[in-house]
């Protein structure tokens, strides 16, 4: 069928460019000054000569670029992505321990922006000049203009000391564990700030957007169309307004993905969130190379299926593209 | 029988940024249960304000200032939104200019006529499908079976106005309002839809409203006709006594920028030159008591300039003119 056959031909794609990134971001590391035999030494607490070139040979260090990049390649190939230095761990042990917790976090985030800046943008469209559109923008653009890391840390005080109702680090209440259906709800509770937190910076960029579109929207012939037909406004908005609204945020929304995972490790680190995202900055810290290269290439995959997913969505809503008329 | 349609003394305005300005000035007109009445003159005259005020659907910064407009007895600038919700595509309905833009893209046509039997006449998903498929039928619509499942882009623009008056004329209204339907289209394409239309109003008996500044369709589809001049009525009559003696200077100035094709028989010019009205329509807000149409007009004479605008002159059954030298000019 046409879309099996567009799906196939996107991953295929997809499989190109994920090569093309490993291969990069293997040569863009070993381009960055610090020796990682170095910073081991330097975590034992100081080694000899010896045990450093020791510690060069055992993982692989002593060889070629081009010789470790395809003994590299080789063994991603396998599934394999080596072993941390640091953790002292398998890094595909490590990774798959922490996309939960990422994917929780930014598919929550996605969210939640989504639909709260659809909504907020769908109302204030409806009065471009009134209060409320005016109040949006104003707190979207102040949301916007807020570096991630100092809302993260201004909700963490106010929900942390000055008012605490909410969890403020990790992703579940380590003193008292919990099982089944609490262990859920245990985990929505310490979602609630990081989540919100990323989702603030794209809530403002969803409500700008869904409200220009819809603005545009309003005065496009079809919603005249349809009001002549008396359609209650319900419909004439939540149906025939909002869909074509809906197309442009669908794209904005694939191609923010990456942002999300960037604000990520911001937020991550902010909330002690165990996830992806915490895992690159304490790798970067340690130069550990190994788990740094899973980690970028495993943002890759999550983007890339990110950008997958939204072909499918954007079809689904327009109908244009679905039989290529576009 | 009364009227479908009663306009008495409908004025529109724009609230500007040098505060309200008239964009139609008291039209009256009626229109009667299988009739068509044809709104008549350039761009920009208040022919759309017209129909838009009738239907409620003024853009925002539009108001009507005067006037009543009754549709089969109930006075359409005085009812609640709910009222005129059940009037819009119950009562009353609408095919605009724009075939192309005035559908939904991304619903299919069948949904989008049965959308107004869904909201007007209670059916079922499923019976709504199936009745679209009958209009589309009753339009004219190849393999409409097939066709209700298209969105718009698969259809091309005849198509689309087609599936637009079978969407306006899925409940049956009392008026249809026809905002120049076939503007956009072929000229082949346009023939067919006005066919398309006649014939629709012989079985439905529908009164129409139709908007153009196709001379030709006045001829072959009106009843009556107003001629309207920068939102202001200048000609009113049957269609047939407007078209054979015309009177006021723009309503002849229209009638001779029309091509005549005559078959079988070659100009006597080698190139018979189309007559054009100098100059272009006031501008809304640059509008005075004076005739709108003193400036282009080629029989202005005194009394024209010494004189406001004459209300429309009643001549006789068929016709009425707001014209100072009417009398003179008139052949």
């Amino acid at each position: 069928m046409n879309l099996a056959l567009h799906i196939l031909r996107q991953v295929a794609n997809a499989v190109g460019l994920l090569i093309a990134v490993l291969v990069l971001n293997f040569c863009l590391i070993h381009a960055a000054p610090g020796d990682p035999a170095l910073v081991i030494a330097g975590e034992m607490g100081g080694a000899s000569a010896d045990v450093i070139a020791a510690l060069r040979v055992k993982y692989g260090l002593d060889k070629s670029l081009l010789e470790q990049l395809f003994t590299y390649l080789g063994s991603v190939a396998t599934g394999d992505f080596g072993y941390s230095y640091y953790f002292n761990a398998p890094v595909t042990g490590l990774i798959a321990q922490r996309i939960p917790a990422t994917l929780y976090l930014v598919l929550s985030a996605l969210a939640i922006s989504v639909v709260i800046g659809t909504l907020l943008g769908v109302v204030s469209a409806r009065k471009p000049n009134g209060l409320f559109s005016q109040g949006v923008t104003i707190i979207s653009l102040a949301g916007y203009a807020a570096p991630v890391f100092w809302t993260g840390l201004m909700l963490l005080l106010l929900f942390g000391s000055v008012w605490p109702i909410l969890p403020v680090t990790g992703m579940t209440d380590v003193a008292r564990p919990k099982v089944g259906f609490a262990h859920v709800v245990d985990i929505l509770q310490h979602l609630v700030l990081p989540a919100t937190t990323l989702a603030l910076v794209f809530i403002a960029q969803y409500s700008r957007l869904a409200r220009v579109n819809m603005i545009d929207a309003l005065t496009a012939d079809y919603v005249r169309t349809a009001r002549a037909k008396g359609l209650p406004e319900f419909i004439v908005i939540g149906k025939h307004a909002l869909r074509n609204t809906l197309i442009p945020i669908v794209t904005v929304a694939g191609l923010q993905f990456g942002h999300l995972f960037a604000g990520a490790v911001l937020v991550e680190t902010v909330f002690s969130w165990p996830g992806m995202g915490r895992l690159v900055f304490e790798s970067i810290l340690r130069r550990d190379y190994p788990t740094l290269l899973a980690v970028l290439f495993f943002s890759a995959v999550l983007v890339m299926a990110a950008n997958i997913i939204t072909d499918l969505v954007y079809r689904l809503v327009d109908p244009r593209i679905r039989s290529g008329a576009r | 029988m009364p009227p479908v349609l009663s306009v008495k003394d409908l004025s529109v305005s724009m609230n500007g940024t040098k505060g309200m300005v008239p964009v139609l000035e008291h039209l009256s007109f009626d229109v009667a249960q299988g009739k068509t009445m044809a709104l008549v003159g350039e761009s920009g005259c208040g022919k759309s304000m017209t129909a838009l005020a009738i239907m409620q659907l003024l853009p925002e910064d539009f108001r009507v200032t005067s006037g009543s407009i009754l549709l089969d007895g109930v006075e359409v600038l005085s009812a609640s939104p709910k009222e005129l919700r059940s009037l819009r595509g119950d009562k009353m309905s609408m095919i605009f200019q724009e075939p192309m833009t005035a559908l939904n893209p991304l619903y299919t046509v069948g949904d989008q006529i049965g959308e107004v039997l869904r909201q007007h006449r209670g059916l079922s998903r499923r019976d709504a499908h199936a009745q679209a498929i009958q209009f589309l039928k009753a339009v004219q619509i190849p393999a409409a079976d097939k066709r209700v499942d298209a969105y718009p882009h698969q259809l091309s623009g005849g198509m689309r106005q087609r599936v637009m008056i079978a969407m306006a004329l899925a409940c049956k209204p009392k008026l249809l309002i026809a905002d120049e339907p076939t503007t956009a289209l072929d000229v082949t394409v346009q023939a067919q839809i006005f066919d398309l239309l006649s014939e629709l109003q012989d079985d439905t008996d529908t009164a129409i409203v139709l908007i153009t500044h196709d001379l030709g369709a006045v001829a072959e589809l009106a009843d009556d006709v107003a001629v309207l001049y920068a939102g202001r009525c200048i000609e009113q009559g049957t269609a047939h006594e407007v078209i054979a003696r015309a009177r006021h200077p723009y309503t002849r100035g229209l009638m001779a920028c029309v091509p005549h094709l005559q078959l079988g028989r070659m100009s006597n010019h080698a190139s018979a030159e189309l007559d054009e009205i100098p100059g272009m329509v006031p501008p809304l807000g640059a509008r005075g008591p004076d005739c709108a149409f003193l400036p282009r007009c080629a029989f202005a004479g005194a009394i024209c300039r010494a004189q406001p605008q004459p209300p429309l002159d009643r001549i006789d059954a068929g016709a009425a003119v707001s014209c100072w030298r009417h009398q003179e000019i008139t052949p």
